[in-house]
């Protein structure tokens, strides 16, 4: 019964692989197990706990429940949750030794900050744009020669604007959009990013049109830098490890996983904390140590790392990635209520 | 024989100054027909075209 526990609920990590490794409790799967979904189970075993917030990374453990909605919510933040990218550009003067589609591409990639929330899908992609739907800004740099050194060898010195910055980006708005959004709400999230260099007589005079996507259609959409999630380690001593041993141990493991008491006068190794564990599974090749301990994972225990563009804060991309996921059940419900 | 030319339209403007890029100091130089061409600042007698002034979109992906 013990092992059938350990089966349904833990991968274990072995010297040469892993175990367990996909989820079984399915109905049916297990006699005396009831696996039936409930509701009332689910909301009982569910639970939600954010281990660090700052203004772009979050940090939240999701646990009771299963990987396949667990990943559902990954993907969807990398892929569905929307934000403005430029998406044409219009050059009308171009002599930097940059090419014209090089530059281009590297401006889609620029993340724009802007509520995609107050924006729509532009329909027609040959439309004229609108104020719903399209954010313009210009980028007019000229370089020149600094007159007033001699002497100098830095370029910073001896040129002006030699270097195209996201900050010289200004942005024109369209229609009504002067009313709506205040001075500085659109604008590049990140004010010094290298866009281009010049040299004297050079010139960039380009429009550059954002609009609203999905990380599905182009990466540069894409709301968050990273979103992934990892199960929690679990470490388990199967007898007690004292001594040389116990140092030999902790050495195995992340600084910090375990730590060593002072029982009687002899070092016992303790296990502190098993989340800061990479699961490197160094300590399976000491022979000496490879039968004292048990490395798992809780399969039902996702530590989720998100890391957004700075576009909208994390907090609000786990939301608007949930809001995703029930709108996606909710058509499907709408489908199969057809044929009731 | 000239041509006729259409009436009301006027002659083509005679000398037309145009700009060109010096090949080995990149200054601008207003050249005129039959002007010899060499640059004013360096003497040097490989001249550029500017880039079109017309408008190009790209698709920034």
């Amino acid at each position: 019964m013990e092992r059938i526990k350990e089966i349904r609920t833990r991968v274990e990590l072995k010297e040469h692989g892993l175990e367990n490794v996909h989820s079984t409790d399915f109905p049916g799967s297990y006699d005396g197990y009831d696996d039936t979904w409930s509701q009332e189970k689910f909301e009982k075993n569910f639970k939600v706990e954010i281990g660090r917030l700052t203004a772009d990374e979050l940090e939240f453990d999701m646990i009771g429940i299963d990987a396949a909605i667990a990943n559902a919510f990954r993907r969807i933040l990398l892929a569905e949750v929307p934000t403005m990218a430029i998406e044409k550009v219009h050059i009308y003067n171009n002599t930097s030794i940059i090419q014209d589609e090089v530059l281009a591409h590297r401006l889609g990639l620029i993340p724009i900050k802007a509520d995609p929330r107050m924006f729509e899908y532009k329909q027609d992609a040959e439309a004229e744009p609108t104020d719903t739907d399209t954010i313009q800004f210009e980028l007019k740099v000229k370089c020149t020669r600094n007159t007033h050194v001699k002497d100098a060898t830095d370029p910073d010195d001896l040129y002006k604007n030699h270097k195209v910055m996201t900050s010289h980006m200004k942005w024109i708005p369209i229609g009504n959009q002067a009313q709506i959004f205040k001075e500085g709400e659109i604008r590049p999230v990140i004010d010094d990013i290298l866009i281009a260099k010049l040299r004297p007589g050079q010139e960039l005079d380009l429009k550059l049109f954002c609009v609203k996507g999905i990380g599905q259609d182009h990466a540069k959409f894409s709301p968050v830098a990273t979103a992934s999630y990892r199960l929690l380690p679990e470490i388990t001593l199967l007898k007690p490890v004292t001594g040389k041993l116990a140092h030999k141990l902790k050495n195995c493991f992340t600084p910090g996983v375990i730590e060593i008491d002072n029982v009687n006068g002899e070092s016992k190794a303790r296990v502190a904390h098993p989340r800061k564990d990479t699961c490197s599974r160094e300590v399976f090749r000491h022979d000496d140590l490879k039968d004292l301990v048990k490395l798992t994972r809780v399969r039902d225990h996702f530590i989720f790392s998100v890391e957004s563009t700075g576009i909208l804060p994390p907090e609000v991309l786990v939301s608007q990635a949930i809001q995703v996921l029930i709108a996606k059940v909710r058509e499907v419900k709408r489908e199969l209520d057809v044929y009731k | 024989m000239e041509t006729p030319r259409p009436e009301g339209e006027a002659p083509a403007p005679k000398q037309q100054t145009m700009i060109y890029i010096c090949g080995e100091c990149h200054m601008e130089n207003e050249v005129k027909a039959r002007d010899p061409i060499r640059c004013r600042e360096c003497g040097y007698r490989i001249m550029y075209k500017k880039r079109t002034k017309r408008m190009i979109v790209f698709d920034a992906r």
